[in-house]
């Protein structure tokens, strides 16, 4: 084993357990976050991560099918986001928003699912399949000038400011009881779609033939061409499918954050991808824990580890905390939690 | 030849060569005292017969604080325009600079600047942060920078005499200087509210960080405890963590003098955060806009800045006064200003125009703005602007330095709370 690698995974984990410690010291002695603040910071990194993890398997999807990573992708999740506010806007003007809230949120949640696949699937189309035979890096270097092409089309045609979505109702910004934790139901509810849409896109992509057909091209695109498998329908296809979990990332972000803007999308977007590389590239599930893990790392992380060590103004850190966990993570595991799923040539 | 007829036969060859050339000769009757500059340490700008004087407007004129620098920049413009003629020449703004609120942005915006020598002097930034930036090439360029909106205290100095680290000779600024305003704040936290302890959030933003500092230091001066005093980061959403660090203990009040769009995230997140249900939430003038206000979350919460209630208050060099101001704003723009800080931007233009008029010289039609000269009679300034008195101190604090304290009862009506005074302060 690699001694310099040896050292660093054992200073690691005496760095971590130091930290701990230290805050379970602080915590004895009446300092540091009570035992409700903890919930709620784990609430919290839940939620986040759960929707860190439905952008990131618009990344994992891609990859596993082009082998490149689709940098837009933190933008089709923007978009979503951006016409979700309009609607929104409009369902509160008209007051169906305060009467029926449900449907309203459905509205809005359809208006961000279609936005966001059809940017994700425009973009596939423009952008992406011209380049399909060039060189990995010529793609990638695409999807950095089509993130940037989206944030400034979006600056310029809704403008840079914040766009607030209305506030939902009461019953969600109140507490609700589950497992004897009282848990804010924004929170809950963004948790729960996140799983039922996971759960969702688990099934597609096992259970229908469109799931097959990416499976298959994911797999061997040559192989899977022989197959009778229309490719270019499948390529689109995954990116829809990862656009519209984007837009329904979109929704989740109005609920939880209300604020949305033509950069929205940059850094969720870069979580995201943390979130696939930490779950391991390519994997769906993996994806998805990634992202919770991610979300949980930033949330309770800063506190739980960093503040054992006296540092002030811990939670600035929160995006050090996961970025240095994600490089421990590689350290230990260099193919992710769940493992990388390949293509055949990947693997050669 | 004696050397007397010699320098008599030199005189006459000059007179009748000056006079071939078409130059007339200087009589008794027309004889004065011939006028003669001399440029200073810093050099001087030399204005052409025929030419205008140049200065710049260096403010936030996109992005999301563009809501101050616009009005700051139409400001510089409406000075201008009242002002008239500086030492008979014209005066021209040039292409508005952006200083994109950012360190950035400052430094790209004032680069600008000083590579055209015939520019004298600046009216910006709109940040305190691009001000650090600027500052420093504006001032090794000679010329001078007067900030209609720029608050950290690093700027200037500590008010005890000291000049603060950001300092550099040729910065002025008409906007107060934020350790009064964290001295009111702690005044209205500590006495107005009663309360004992506080917390504050920075972000790491000279003028957020200088701001919370101030409050931070006057709160404990005033016998309060701090409780926790952190920061977030620009860019920031979740909000969570940072309000579960400051949850722990337990303040009364939290003061956050951050901008949009983290102040909105952090109102409207603080609900679910246990510990903080009953905290008093108090911000700054940076909030003090309308897409902040209106927030149904921001009900309740304090605004604090500087006093905009100017009065009949008047330019003593344009006679304008703050309600004839505003009209012709709204005449010009179709609006009202969005951000608090027209009228320093105003009376900042003037000082600097009159700076410029008190120290030009005109030699045979071109004009001579000696640079040492203009700083050394801003910081002799005193005059009575749309804002109050101004006076200039060794370190260019030439504001009034009136704050008050905002209570936004109702988002759907924010003018009222923008009216809503429920404490002031003045040195």
């Amino acid at each position: 084993m690699d001694t310099f690698l040896w050292i660093v995974r054992v200073g690691a984990i005496i760095l971590l357990i130091w930290g701990v410690a230290g805050t379970v010291v602080q915590g004895l002695s009446g300092q540091g976050p009570t035992g409700e603040a903890w919930r709620d910071l784990v609430v919290a990194g839940i939620a986040q991560g759960a929707m860190y993890g439905l952008i990131a398997l618009g990344y994992s999807m891609v990859y596993g099918v082009l082998g490149f990573i689709n940098f837009a992708h933190g933008e089709v999740f923007m978009s979503g986001g951006m016409v979700g506010f309009f609607v929104a806007n409009y369902l509160w003007e008209v007051r169906l928003w305060e009467t029926n809230f449900v449907l309203a949120i459905l509205l809005v949640l359809l208006s961000s699912i279609l936005t966001s696949t059809l940017v994700a699937v425009i973009v596939e189309r423009i952008a992406y399949r011209p380049l399909r035979a060039s060189p990995r890096l010529i793609p990638l270097i695409t999807s950095i000038g089509i993130s940037f092409f989206l944030q400034y089309t979006f600056a310029g045609l809704f403008g840079v400011a914040v766009k607030n979505y209305p506030p939902p109702p009461d019953s969600l910004r109140s507490r609700v009881s589950l497992l004897g934790l009282e848990i804010e139901g924004s929170k809950l509810l963004v948790i729960v779609v996140a799983v039922a849409t996971m759960v969702g896109l688990y099934l597609f992509v096992e259970k229908t033939r469109t799931g097959r057909s990416i499976r298959a091209v994911a797999e061997d695109k040559e192989i899977a061409a022989l197959m009778g498998i229309d490719v270019n329908r499948t390529i689109v296809a995954t990116f829809a499918v990862g656009g519209a979990m984007a837009g329904v990332a979109g929704t989740l972000w109005a609920l939880l954050f209300r604020g949305v803007s033509f950069i929205t999308g940059f850094l969720p977007g870069i979580k995201a991808f943390t979130a696939a590389v930490l779950g391991g590239i390519g994997n769906l599930p993996g994806a998805m824990a990634g992202g919770v893990l991610l979300g949980l790392f930033e949330g309770v992380g800063p506190q739980l580890v960093l503040a054992g060590f006296g540092i002030p103004g811990v939670s600035q850190l929160k995006d050090v905390v996961a970025f240095t966990a994600l490089v421990l993570v590689l350290i230990f595991k260099p193919t992710g939690l769940f493992g990388e799923r390949l293509s055949a040539e990947d693997r050669a | 030849m004696t050397g007397l007829s010699r320098a008599r036969w030199l005189l006459a060859v000059s007179v009748m060569l000056v006079a071939a050339c078409g130059g007339s000769v200087p009589t008794d009757s027309d004889q004065t005292d011939p006028v003669e500059f001399e440029a200073g340490p810093l050099g001087a700008v030399v204005v052409a017969p025929g030419e205008q004087i140049h200065i710049r407007s260096l403010n936030s004129i996109s992005g999301d604080i563009a809501f101050l620098g616009i009005p700051n920049q139409r400001g510089v413009e409406m000075a201008i325009a009242d002002y008239g003629p500086v030492a008979g020449r014209e005066v021209s703004m040039g292409t508005p600079l952006d200083d994109l609120c950012s360190p950035e942005g400052g430094q790209s915006a004032a680069q600008a600047t000083v590579a055209d020598p015939s520019v004298v002097g600046v009216i910006g930034t709109t940040c305190s942060s691009a001000a650090a930036a600027a500052s420093p090439l504006i001032s090794d360029a000679g010329m001078v920078m007067i900030a209609p909106s720029n608050t950290s205290p690093a700027l200037t100095s500590d008010l005890a005499g000291n000049p603060s680290a950001s300092y550099h000779p040729g910065y002025y600024r008409t906007a107060h200087n934020d350790l009064f305003q964290g001295k009111a704040v702690a005044l209205f936290v500590r006495d107005h509210l009663g309360f004992d302890t506080a917390a504050a959030i920075h972000d790491g933003d000279p003028y957020t960080q200088g701001l919370a500092e101030a409050f931070k230091d006057a709160f404990e001066e005033l016998g309060g405890a701090v409780t926790a005093f952190t920061a977030v980061n620009k860019g920031d959403t979740d909000m969570i963590s940072v309000l579960t660090e400051v949850a722990a203990g337990r303040p009364q009040a939290l003061f956050f003098p951050v901008f949009m769009p983290e102040g909105a995230f952090i109102v409207q997140q603080v609900d679910g955060v246990t510990g903080l249900e009953d905290v008093t939430l108090i911000v700054s003038a940076a909030l003090l806009v309308d897409n902040f206000m209106e927030l149904p979350e921001s009900q309740g919460v304090y605004i604090s800045g500087p006093d905009l209630r100017f009065g009949d208050n008047r330019n003593s060099i344009t006679g304008r006064s703050a309600v004839e101001l505003l009209d012709a704003y709204e005449a010009a723009h179709g609006e009202a200003p969005s951000g608090g800080y027209l009228a320093h931007a105003y009376d900042a233009t003037t000082m600097l125009l009159r700076a410029i008029d008190q120290v030009a010289v005109d030699v045979d039609g071109t004009l001579h703005i000696d640079r040492a000269q203009v700083r050394d009679e801003l910081t002799r300034t005193s005059m009575d602007g749309i804002i109050g008195p101004i006076d200039c101190d060794q370190y260019g604090d030439c504001g009034t330095q009136r704050l008050t304290v905002l209570y936004n009862t109702d988002p759907r009506n924010i003018e009222a709370g923008k009216n809503n005074v429920v404490f002031e302060y003045a040195p």
